[in-house]
């Protein structure tokens, strides 16, 4: 239940003072509120749970983690086989 | 997918296992909170890469395992009525209650409708004017905002047909509740990253404070999870403990401060019972004084006597980290997710699900994925 899922914001649409946003999933692309994060825009990506985005992704943070930890794999080749 | 997809990177999760194993001197037992964590953990055979010195438990993060029995009690009452129309996320349809479940009161002619957000429960009501419509508002902190706005919406728009039933339940209340049990082992927490998401990770500061216990806020991917348990088993070589964000491209220290918003306007803290554990003082939620005229509980005479767990379910040990699934002389014999004697063993989110679905069962141990 507390799974969200991360998506890129196609379009962004306001009705009834509320903002929603289509948003792609892979092959997918659904509708969900931006009512909290009002900040995202098209391009973007966010978190989505049950249909409320409830983060941006912080696209920054995630690159430099995962480069730290690219660099991790990296060193795989030299680190010796685990024995079990 | 991208976010995904980098996260699930064998490659990377090897080096993090190895990694661990290398700052591994002794034994350790970490639990993380949520189910989805424990979902992958069992899908990805996290716990076979690690070092044998590193003991998973799992913990009680399952929203559709906690919801007390007296709350589906109600809620197949509710859905029974003619004039009702009940909305609730598909999980719970299988989640026995006392004497029956809601897939069994909808094939008894019950108007039950699965939604995937509140949004819908709100839509219902619109289209609806002359039935009753209630939604089974369930969840963790992580639900509350979008649960929060189904009342906010029906209030600002006058919607007089729509009530919730609400049963919402919060991590660090738990937390507090699994360290002061005398049985507790557990010596290092994974948060749920999303339960942080809306919350942000201060409330976890005094936790850490009074029992000197290190928690690290933890993604739901496997290299994310393996991250977690290499940020967790440094410091407690070291004998630290402090909070540490793992999952930091969704998670900030104050969370959603607009999501908090909402849901401090609709809810206010409740004492909560938790399924299998019992009552945890403000571990929960409730709809404030201001949304009474959307409270299923104060709407419907709902006063109901309801029956034990049966007896062979050890769920409640299971929730708590005690005992594992399979521990269970019911497990995978007379408790299936088609048959199920409780809760943990019907959500997508259960610990005994995750063991079921993911080869613990049948004696196939094969690893998938790492």
């Amino acid at each position: 239940m507390c799974l969200a899922i991360p998506g890129k914001i196609v379009s962004v649409e306001e009705a009834n003072g509320l903002r929603s946003a289509r948003i792609q999933f892979g092959g997918i692309v659904r509708q969900a509120s931006l009512d909290f994060v009002p900040e995202a825009q098209v391009g973007d990506y966010v978190m989505v749970h049950v249909g409320y985005a409830i983060s941006r992704v912080d696209a920054a943070e995630a690159e430099r983690t995962y480069q730290l930890l690219e660099e991790m794999g990296a060193l795989e080749e030299e680190l010796p086989e685990s024995s079990d | 997918m991208k976010f995904l997809d980098e996260y699930r990177d064998a490659r990377i999760a090897r080096t993090l296992a190895k990694e661990v194993a290398a700052n591994t001197t002794r034994d350790w037992v970490l639990m993380e909170i949520c189910g989805g964590q424990t979902h992958t953990i069992m899908r990805y055979g996290l716990d076979e890469i690690l070092p044998k010195q590193i003991e998973l438990v799992h913990g009680p993060g399952c929203p559709v395992c906690v919801t007390p029995l007296e709350t589906i009690d109600k809620a197949i009452a509710l859905a029974l009525h003619p004039d009702v129309i009940l909305v609730s996320y598909g999980d719970m349809l299988r989640v026995p209650g006392s004497n029956s479940d809601l897939f069994r009161a909808k094939a008894e002619g019950a108007d039950v409708r699965v939604a995937y957000s509140p949004s819908e429960a709100v839509k219902i009501a619109r289209a609806n004017p002359d039935k009753k419509v209630v939604f089974l508002a369930i969840g963790f902190e992580t639900t509350a905002p979008a649960n929060a706005m189904a009342a906010w919406l029906a209030k600002r728009d006058g919607l007089k047909n729509l009530s919730l039933l609400v049963s919402h339940v919060l991590v660090p209340p738990a937390i507090r509740a699994l360290l002061a049990t005398p049985e507790n082992r557990v010596q290092g927490f994974i948060a749920p990253g999303h339960v942080c998401t809306v919350m942000g990770y201060s409330e976890y500061e005094g936790l850490v404070r009074d029992f000197n216990v290190p928690i690290v806020v933890g993604g739901f991917e496997p290299v994310d999870l393996l991250e977690a348990v290499l940020m967790l088993v440094k410091q407690l070589e070291r004998g630290e403990a402090r909070v540490e964000n793992q999952y930091v491209r969704s998670v900030t220290y104050q969370g959603n401060v607009r999501a908090q918003e909402v849901v401090r306007e609709v809810f206010e803290i409740a004492d909560q019972k938790w399924r299998g554990i019992g009552m945890i003082p403000n571990s929960g939620l409730r709809l404030s004084d201001a949304y009474a005229d959307y409270d299923a509980n104060r709407i419907f005479d709902l006063d109901l006597i309801s029956a034990d767990e049966p007896a062979e379910c050890i769920s409640a040990k299971v929730l708590q980290g005690l005992r594992k699934p399979t521990d269970c002389p019911a497990f995978a014999i007379r408790c299936t997710p088609e048959n199920p004697l409780g809760a943990p063993m019907v959500s997508s989110e259960g610990a005994c699900a995750a063991y079921y679905h993911y080869r613990r069962h049948a004696g196939s141990l094969t690893k998938i994925a790492v």
